[in-house]
């Protein structure tokens, strides 16, 4: 989906907010808290990662921006899935409390001992696939000019042009089908992209992006 | 959704809290009344991620790779296996690529899409990276953006800006600053700021390395 949320060549955004480089990851207790519970409920199982994104990507727009507040906008993404899968009922939003049982069905919440666990050992997004890469180091790709209503992780700003393949990372889980429920996994790709091919002649010449592609999103190119 | 009558929430007078705060306090209050949700699991995670992992594990893979030829070769060959031997895995790190500065280029990692960082090796990431501010300009003004950090590179360095679109996490490689052979791996780590390893700054010179209280937080 073109949404607020792929923002890369954007240029209206202000100066960064630079702060010193030991600053904290929270500011204030109930970031702490939001990140905590957005962690523990994705234990439930409910959702994936891609689902996750594609849930945050569908943020109205005026929503996603005010304050630019990253953990406001997982508050309301969480509030989003929770009435979704029925884990909670607008009005007990509205009244700060549970009003009734809990959805019958779920894992057990997580528990405290598990979460080193869990963190450390992650979940790799690689998988094995049977078909072979398209492409190989060095090959010459265009992004295809792709504009799907549904999640993707091809961003807007490399559509429709030419880069080179600067590393093969083996088959991934799809995002674009995962954000659905289906891994189909695919080849990915670095692919490295000129400054001037992204953004003209005027561009900085020194400039180079690398952008992570999926095979569906390149094609043969020169 | 509007959420208007916050009121009820226990007998506690919450007149002073914004309104995110209300929101996340009414998440909290019915996920632990339902039994979603364990209370004392929320405080694990918060101490797990804003105590035990920080870019002072990066800066622990960065000054091995410096004092160790053999480590960094391996490192920029598999940064996944070589982070891992420090203990460094799992959640947004399951996949690493270590890309090192040199003379000639010049590494800066952002998510233009949202916020993937490699926590294994730096925690959660600065607000500044999850901005509107950074995502967006950062793939078209690099320059620009280093120049607000107080960085300004010669006009011949290739700037190269990893866009985390994938599973695949990057972290930079600074270049080892001047004037600190022999040092040990740990006066080397107290040199590798957390910027240094997204590339927005470069390490802090020799004469700048923090004291011990300075970085021991």
């Amino acid at each position: 989906m073109n949404g607020i949320h792929d923002m890369g060549g954007m240029q209206c955004f202000g100066p960064i907010a630079v702060e010193p480089p030991d600053s904290p990851p929270f500011h204030g207790e109930w970031e702490r808290r939001m990140f905590a519970l957005n962690f523990a409920l994705g234990g439930l199982g409910l959702w994936t990662l891609d689902m996750a994104r594609a849930e945050m990507e569908a943020t109205p727009p005026d929503q996603y921006m005010l304050g630019d507040d990253y953990f406001r906008r997982w508050a309301l993404r969480l509030e989003r899935f929770a009435l979704k899968f029925d884990l909670v009922k607008e009005d007990e939003f509205a009244a700060g409390c549970s009003l009734r049982p809990p959805r019958e069905g779920l894992k057990p919440a997580l528990a405290p001992d598990v979460v080193p666990e869990l963190a450390a050992k992650g979940k790799s997004t690689a998988r094995s696939v049977s078909q072979s890469a398209l492409f190989k180091i060095g090959d010459v790709v265009r992004a295809r000019d792709l504009n799907p209503e549904h999640h993707t992780r091809q961003p807007r700003y490399i559509r429709g042009r030419t880069g080179k393949i600067v590393g093969v990372y083996g088959a991934h889980v799809f995002p674009d089908t995962n954000s659905v429920g289906r891994e189909d996994p695919q080849w990915l790709y670095a692919v490295s992209f000129s400054g001037r091919a992204l953004w003209g002649p005027d561009a900085d010449p020194t400039l180079e992006v690398v952008v992570d592609c999926w095979e569906p999103y390149l094609d043969a190119a020169g | 959704m509007t959420h208007d009558h916050r009121h009820h929430d226990h007998d506690h007078d919450h007149s002073h809290l914004s309104e995110v705060e209300l929101r996340v306090r009414a998440l909290e209050t019915i996920f632990v009344e339902k039994g979603y949700v364990d209370p004392r699991t929320l405080d694990v995670i918060i101490d797990l991620y804003e105590n035990k992992l920080g870019p002072r594990n990066g800066a622990r893979v960065i000054a091995k790779a410096w004092a160790d030829a053999g480590y960094r070769e391996w490192l920029l060959k598999d940064g996944t296996a070589a982070i891992a031997s420090l203990g460094y895995t799992g959640r947004q790190g399951e996949h690493i690529t270590v890309v090192e500065n040199t003379p000639d280029v010049h590494n800066v990692v952002v998510c233009t899409l949202c916020s993937c960082y490699p926590w294994p090796v730096l925690g959660l990431p600065p607000s500044w990276y999850k901005s509107a501010a950074y995502r967006s300009r950062v793939v078209i003004d690099p320059r620009g953006i280093l120049s607000e950090f107080g960085l300004a590179l010669p006009e011949s360095t290739t700037v190269r800006v990893w866009d985390s679109t994938s599973e695949m996490r990057y972290l930079v490689l600074p270049r080892r600053p001047a004037a600190t052979e022999g040092w040990s791996e740990e006066d080397l780590a107290a040199l590798v700021n957390r910027d240094s390893m997204i590339g927005t700054r470069e390490a802090t010179p020799a004469s700048e390395k923090p004291g011990e209280l300075a970085h021991g937080h």
